[in-house]
């Protein structure tokens, strides 16, 4: 899906838990995310501290569609 | 070592074959049982005297996915501790995170134990892509169906590279293509094969080439966005966001349809509004908090602090459990265009 978005032009960052895997599909801006069932948040924490990582992860998403790429690249949530 | 000692054989299979349970159970944490569990059985059977599976070891596809390090040194004792001739994992047909999970070990066992490794997918699992230069992977159908047809073949090549004997093509031992090149002799010489292909295709008959073209499905990155602050983000995901009850009835595995939702004026994803269909992750925290997969809450924050210009009123969704790779294309490639048509500028595209 990756692909097939990003074929027309429109940017895609995928955030996702195995990057390996998206790294093979062919994505070009990927954020490693949290867990499988719940890529952005984290049920052991407050819902107030899941927001911040969630947000933290979003903005990391955001600063990856704002950077030139020229091949595959990860962007690592700091 | 004598051609009459049995071969010692761990076999490596992930919680769902061991019967501990489907995706509540995916953490479960590497253990080692003797004998055999599972699809072990029907390996076993074709093993015989050649071999005995004496030791199954066991781990949940997620706990692997999630603590890769800590994992593979985890299974690398265990396996080591067995003392095995040969290292058997799967097959995993098309589970993705189990193929990935059974290349990564065979690959770890042969480089840091140099014990003889195979396994078993079907041709779409990322495992195959990311491991098919490293470790013979027995080519399988898609669904566990296929155990008959694939347990012979993995149990013969296993053996050939235990007993370190001669390994034939990909074509004749069954394995995805990879590895390094074999020669051998064919029934005639190439332009002799190649007028027999021809003749099949003008007679309409089916023919298979010898040397299919590579396949380098990149596609050129998007550029990027200059002014985030005007920009308008959609968000689409394949981790099976959809309003509480599903209305579309899009399939928990194997979809054969995408979801397009308006989420216009909404704020908050709860567990009153929306759920998941996904069948292949522990459904639980996702329909607690449907965020947690497609993050709307931190999107319209943004969106009403100036951060980001808008995020687009419509999501797009699907299960990418097991969906195929042709539908997954067929689906991006319709609602695309209407992201185009709709001046989207850039899209989050969200895994489980």
């Amino acid at each position: 899906m990756v692909k097939e978005i990003e074929k027309t032009g429109i940017p895609v960052v995928h955030v996702c838990t195995v990057t390996p895997i998206s790294i093979t599909v062919g994505a070009n801006r990927i954020v490693p995310a949290i867990a499988i069932p719940y890529p952005f948040g984290n049920p052991a924490k407050t819902s107030q501290e899941e927001k911040q990582i969630r947000r933290k992860l979003v903005e990391t998403a955001l600063n990856a569609l704002t950077t030139p790429v020229t091949e595959q690249t990860i962007f690592e949530v700091k | 070592m004598s051609a009459t000692k049995k071969l010692r054989v761990v076999h490596y299979i992930n919680q769902f074959y061991a019967g501990i349970g489907g995706e509540e159970k995916a953490d479960h944490k590497p253990e080692i049982r003797e004998g055999v569990v599972g699809p072990g059985v029907a390996l076993k059977a074709v093993f015989g005297n050649d071999a005995e599976i004496t030791h199954t070891v066991i781990c949940g596809d997620g706990y692997f996915n999630e603590n890769l390090e800590t994992a593979k040194k985890e299974l690398i004792s265990m396996i080591k501790g067995a003392n095995p001739d040969l290292f058997v994992a799967g097959p995993a047909f098309n589970a993705g995170r189990y193929g990935v999970a059974c290349g990564t070990i065979c690959d770890l066992v042969q480089k840091e134990l140099g014990i003889a490794t195979v396994s078993g997918m079907y041709r779409e699992n990322p495992g195959v892509d990311m491991y098919k230069k490293d470790v013979y992977i027995i080519e399988t159908n898609n669904s566990a169906v296929d155990m008959k047809n694939a347990a012979p073949k993995m149990a013969k090549l296993g053996l050939k590279l235990a007993r370190k004997e001669e390994i034939g093509a990909s074509i004749e031992e069954g394995y995805l293509p990879g590895m390094s090149r074999i020669n051998f002799f064919d029934y005639a010489r190439g332009s002799k094969r190649a007028v027999d292909m021809l003749l099949k295709k003008l007679a309409g008959q089916p023919f298979v080439t010898e040397y299919p073209m590579p396949d380098f499905d990149r596609v050129e990155p998007g550029k990027p966005i200059k002014d985030m602050k005007k920009a308008t983000i959609a968000l689409v995901t394949s981790g099976g966001i959809v309003p509480k009850g599903n209305p579309d009835h899009i399939e928990s595995s194997s979809a054969s349809k995408y979801g397009e939702y308006d989420i216009k004026g909404v704020n908050d994803l709860t567990e009153k509004t929306h759920e998941t269909a996904h069948g292949g992750y522990d459904p639980l925290y996702a329909n607690q908090d449907s965020d947690r997969v497609l993050p709307v809450d931190v999107l319209r924050d943004l969106e009403k602090e100036g951060k980001i210009g808008k995020l687009h009123n419509l999501f797009y969704t699907t299960t990418g459990n097991g969906t195929s790779i042709k539908n997954s294309r067929e689906f991006a490639a319709e609602f695309a265009q209407k992201l185009v048509a709709a001046k989207v500028d850039a899209v989050i595209l969200t895994s489980t």
